[in-house]
């Protein structure tokens, strides 16, 4: 039997979770599939292959508090024992197998895209944001694993009502000593980066703060979203939440212009999502044109204002 | 306060990642090496509250013996002390790492260092296993927040925020705890001349770890490899701005024109 953690936003199923599922599926090759829900019991499960749904209820649910949902994921483990536990490989779903990896002493390998039972389990996941994959082996009694979004498609199951288990974790106070007391709103900013569907992106090559003019004023006209390298946010030409890459912002847009970017793994990393890839830079050798579908060779400066005018006409 | 940061040295690989032939560590020959951004913000966030609060920052690092590169460049940006838990050089897996990093802990506490706050980053940068900085956690008995991408030490106590989608969540926490970081939390400063001058006479702690392997539940790296569908052949559309048109067009021909 597998166990998979189903996120969801007060009730409706996180798509990265749906995925977990279907990876889960997979992984128990038509052997049963339970998930585990926290707080209430979410909508929409009945395509995806879930035998029996459990949902942990506790007046403590209301804030997320990640040893709490620990101890709920260690309850049913000890109960049910499953021989893998699944969940996406979101930050709340790395975090809550962590701390159940930390309780037990099991292995946990995060952010998989495929893995075969067995003892060991053969698994293959990413390194380095997804630049690199690794094949390993997790040696244990139960695996603890989870799955890279966007790997493996939330393919809808013959439609099944699974059964439905209601339990209460005991929580001690410790389970709830890191808990979410506040919520910040963010300030309305325009179109975001991660949801733009065009995004004008600049590096080094842009030379400084003022150099973006051109690339906002692109990025207006299309609607989109500027985004940023590295060297930019490092140099302070632009906030951290402008950076695209494996330690800034993953985007997703149809269109994603590189200007004055060399193609680092690290920020190509953050661009796998994009569907199509313009780069412009003056140096044909730059990497970036290893990943693009369109290169322009030449001077941002001057290529960039000429394709607004272009536009413009 | 004292604080603790934990570093891991990676390789800076570049355009293109080169593996060795037995396929198990990138190609470093001719590369250079750093850590990850989250944990240079961490070692910047430490110093931040110890130059407010008053006390000690200790970088730690698992790792070859030239890892020493990576403390004293912590120490630069005002780290005060190094310790080296020194390895041959293979890779350790998140469970044995975590265990060097609490045995390294209580032996400080032993010798009158004990930690307020240890800061790990997020997940580190080569091999992303999101779990040493919580294990540890477990091990010492603390409570651990991850993510942070803000970070209030006042009074003993830590507010701590991260990004969620539509703003940011806040968790306050009581010291002694562990915090893990992302990029952004702050700016880091770069090193000063002076700094790296006095980071070099700074004390460095190295230890030999013992690697207490334990066979029955582990994650087993077997081999790297890179991902298909790199080196595409770019469609050439122009030199300079007379490219722009044929970009407009390409633009117009996705649907995104205005
Ligand atoms: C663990 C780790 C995580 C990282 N995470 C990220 C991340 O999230 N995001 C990220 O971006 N980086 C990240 N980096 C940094 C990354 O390795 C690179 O250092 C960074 O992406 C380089 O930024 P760049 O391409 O703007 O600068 P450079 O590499 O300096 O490239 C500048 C480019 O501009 C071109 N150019 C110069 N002038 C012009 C001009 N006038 N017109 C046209 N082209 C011009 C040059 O030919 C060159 O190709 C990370 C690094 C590490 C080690
Ligand atoms: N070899 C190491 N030496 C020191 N700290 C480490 C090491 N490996 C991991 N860490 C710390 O643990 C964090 C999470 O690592 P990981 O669980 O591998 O993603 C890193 O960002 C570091 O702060």
């Amino acid at each position: 039997m597998i166990l998979c953690l189903v996120e969801h936003d007060r009730g409706t199923p996180d798509e990265a979770s749906l995925q977990a599922l279907a990876f889960a599926r997979r992984y128990a090759d038509g052997g049963p599939v339970h998930a585990l829900a926290v707080g209430l019991e979410p909508a929409g499960l009945d395509e995806h292959g879930v035998s029996t749904l459990h949902v942990a209820e506790h007046d403590a649910f209301g804030a997320y508090a990640p040893a709490a949902v620990s101890q709920a994921v260690v309850a049913l483990l000890e109960r049910l024992a499953p021989t893998a536990v699944v969940a996406a490989g979101t930050e709340r779903g790395n975090e809550v197998l962590a701390h159940v990896a930390a309780r037990t002493g099991l292995p946990l390998a995060a952010n998989c895209i495929a893995a075969t039972p067995g003892e060991p389990v053969s698994v293959t996941r990413v390194r380095w944001g997804g630049s690199l994959l690794e094949d390993a082996l997790v040696h244990g009694p139960v695996a603890l694993l989870t799955v890279q979004p966007h790997a493996v498609p939330a393919e809808p199951a013959p439609v099944r009502a699974p059964a439905v288990e209601r339990f209460t974790p005991e929580l001690s106070e410790q389970d709830l000593a890191v808990r979410v007391s506040e919520h910040v709103d963010a300030v309305e900013g325009g179109i975001s980066l991660a949801e733009a569907k065009v995004v004008v992106s600049g590096g080094r090559g842009v030379g400084g703060e003022a150099g973006f003019g051109p690339l906002e004023e692109l990025a207006a006209l299309l609607g989109g979203a500027v985004g940023c390298s590295r060297a930019v946010t490092s140099a302070g030409w632009r906030p951290h939440a402008d950076q695209v890459g494996q330690t800034g912002t993953k985007v997703a847009p149809e269109l994603y212009i590189a200007c004055g970017i060399s193609g680092a793994t690290q920020h190509v990393a953050g661009l796998k999502g994009a569907k199509t890839l313009l780069a412009i830079n003056s140096d044909p050798e730059a990497p970036i044109f290893g990943h693009a579908d369109y290169a322009v060779v030449g001077d941002l400066h001057e290529i960039v204002p000429a394709i607004v005018e272009e536009l413009r006409r | 306060m004292n604080v603790l940061v934990c570093v891991k040295r990676v390789p800076m690989t570049g355009g293109r990642i080169v593996l060795t032939p037995d396929e198990q560590a990138i190609e470093t020959r001719h590369l250079g090496f750093t850590i990850s951004p989250h944990e240079e913000c961490g070692v910047e966030e430490a110093v931040r509250i110890v130059e407010r609060e008053g006390g000690a920052v200790t970088v730690l690092t698992l790792g070859v013996a030239d890892a020493e590169e990576q403390l004293r460049d912590a120490m630069a940006i005002g780290a005060d002390r190094g310790v080296l838990l020194e390895t041959d050089g293979e890779e350790w897996e998140p469970g044995e790492t975590a265990r060097a990093i609490v045995e390294a802990v209580e032996r400080d506490r032993a010798g009158g260092t004990a930690y307020d706050l240890l800061v790990f980053g997020n997940e580190s940068a080569d091999a992303g296993n999101f779990q040493v900085g919580i294990r540890v956690a477990y091990a010492l008995g603390l409570p651990v927040v991850t993510g942070l991408k803000g970070l209030a030490v006042e009074n003993g106590r830590a507010r701590c925020e991260r990004e969620v989608p539509g703003g940011r969540e806040v968790v306050d926490v009581a010291l002694p705890a562990v915090v893990t970081v992302k990029e952004g939390i702050n700016l880091p400063r770069y090193p000063s001349v002076p700094g790296r001058l006095r980071a070099k006479k700074k004390p460095l702690d190295v230890v030999r770890p013992d690697r207490a392997a334990t066979e029955a539940a582990r994650l087993q790296k077997v081999r790297l490899h890179v991902p298909e569908g790199q080196g595409k052949e770019a469609v050439v559309l122009g030199h300079g701005p007379a490219a722009a048109p044929a970009v407009a067009e390409v633009i117009r021909q996705l649907g995104l024109a205005p």
